[in-house]
């Protein structure tokens, strides 16, 4: 069980979230290639390990955040808001 | 290799099962290899034998870095089925489920296939409708299939309750489709690929691959360096992560996915049991266990466990569709990491690098697969060249948008 700390709500369970993935997934213009469109459309970051990932408090106040989480161990190393930069994470 | 045959259980019953030899040997890691197979799973294993024992290449080394058949291999829930709804997939997995059908022969090694039947239920109109369509393109593809009415699934299995918070309103079977021992599968590769030759490396991890201009030369490992002609890989939630040392990128996420089982008890439940809108699906294994899955575990996770939540989901909608399992009690409960892809097709074949192949993507379905896996990959493999039923499973689908998008058409997710 998972205990993520809202920007907004302060600490919940898991079950009152979405996860919704590969945060910082940059929209290519739209003249790129096929090989680059695949990539921005399907390809996401599965790390073993250290991932910044995009969650949404759906059963709270319905905000998406960023959390950045270890696969392995599940330890959650920060919260930080929409827009900004993933922060630097010693491990 | 000894042959295993009733005669061979009476002499060996008769000697106080004194004189049973291992069935493959622990070879040292040799610096050279014709093909090098990354995963001692069923897909690594089949794969090996089929390479061995149809295309004649026998200096193969299946280099697993825990135990043999102890990934996903031996946590999966033992479903074979081949109700699928698109036509690529129908023909790879019905393919799959006739070796199946073969198999104990083929390896001499009772896999203990059971065709109990896999049904799945339906609990609302417009379900229902859907269940109509699936059943059609399935029997359209050629594959058996039946519409069965609450009446006729009650007969089947006594214990449902068609009158849970979503009742059961009808579902459709594919009569085929069953069960084996998935252990036995992994030990009847392993025993036969090894009869052929085949060195089976266990707790040996790559580490990393010699690439040098487009063109894959070896690998590393933790017991040494081995140059290899040709490599696969076979490594199902890891899959990004050997392509990533390899420098490409793949449509995945590792998901965790749970299954538990009850403690024994007499036979109750002679079918395998599952609804997509409940997302459950329960068997009861030779050994009397109920057997008890559902869907993976809502964020990307290596850890092989699972969480809490998810095995409240799984037996809440268990007990809601056969209460009498409520007196039942979990013995133990685990995680396989699962490669999920878009459109929950595998990826096999080429890869970017030359001479590097991939099969993968199985998502939490691949058990079902082992023995077209292994057929298929193996021919490309020999022949540099996707098998014709693996032709539309590559990478290349999702720069060319041709999607098979199982995940929304073939009943269940799995």
């Amino acid at each position: 069980m998972l205990r993520l700390a809202c920007p907004h709500c302060g600490t919940r369970d898991e079950v009152e979230f979405h996860c919704g993935g590969d945060s910082h997934v940059e929209r290519p213009k739209p003249d790129v290639s096929d090989t680059e469109w695949a990539d921005y459309l399907f390809n996401r970051d599965n790390p073993k390990g250290l991932h910044f990932e995009r969650w949404c408090h759906v059963f709270g106040c319905g905000q998406w955040f960023n959390v950045a989480r270890d696969t392995f161990t599940h330890e959650i190393h920060g919260v930080y808001r929409m827009g900004e930069a993933a922060p630097e994470i010693d491990q | 290799m000894k042959g295993y045959s009733a005669f061979s259980l009476l002499r060996n019953a008769l000697g106080g099962h004194r004189s049973w030899k291992p069935v493959w040997r622990t070879p040292e890691l040799k610096d050279s290899y014709d093909v090098v197979i990354i995963g001692g799973g069923g897909h690594g294993l089949s794969t090996a034998y089929y390479l061995a024992s149809k295309h004649g290449i026998r200096n193969i080394a299946v280099l697993e870095k825990g135990f043999l058949g102890g990934g996903n291999t031996g946590r999966n829930t033992q479903v074979t089925r081949s109700n699928y709804f698109w036509p690529q997939s129908a023909a790879f997995f019905d393919h799959s489920l006739r070796l199946y059908e073969g198999l104990s022969l083929d390896l001499n090694f009772n896999v203990m296939l059971s065709q109990r039947g896999v049904l799945t239920l339906a609990h609302s109109h417009h379900e229902m409708e859907l269940v109509r369509r699936w059943d059609n393109a399935i029997r359209i593809n050629g594959i058996d299939s039946e519409l069965l009415t609450p009446t006729e699934i009650k007969k089947l299995v006594p214990l449902v309750n068609l009158e849970a918070r979503f009742p059961v309103l009808g579902g459709f079977i594919q009569r085929r489709a069953g069960i084996s021992r998935h252990d036995a599968v992994a030990w009847g590769f392993a025993r036969a690929a090894d009869a052929h030759g085949v060195d089976i490396i266990q707790q040996c991890e790559v580490t990393g691959f010699d690439i040098a201009n487009g063109k894959i030369n070896g690998v590393r490992t933790t017991r040494g360096d081995v140059s290899a002609g040709k490599v696969s890989i076979a490594v199902a939630g890891h899959t990004s992560v050997m392509a990533a040392m390899a420098g490409f990128r793949v449509p995945i996420s590792s998901m965790a996915l749970q299954a538990m089982v009850s403690e024994p008890i007499k036979p109750c439940l002679d079918t395998s049991l599952g609804s997509s809108a409940i997302h459950m699906y329960v068997s009861q294994s030779d050994r009397g266990e109920i057997v008890l899955g559902g869907g993976v575990d809502a964020y990307t996770s290596y850890a092989q466990r699972g969480g809490i939540p998810v095995v409240e989901e799984n037996v809440a909608a268990l007990l809601e569709l056969i209460p009498a399992f409520s007196s039942l009690r979990l013995m133990r409960q685990w995680a396989g990491i699962t490669d999920i892809t878009p459109d929950t097709t595998p990826i096999m074949g080429k890869t970017p690098i030359e001479n590097l192949y991939v099969s993968g993507g199985w998502g939490t379905g691949g058990y079902k697969a082992i023995p077209a896996g292994g057929d298929t990959m193996a021919q490309t493999i020999a022949n540099d060249e996707p098998h014709p039923l693996i032709l539309d499973f590559g990478l290349q689908r999702f720069e060319t948008g041709a999607l098979i998008d199982e995940g929304a058409a073939s009943g269940v997710a799995h």
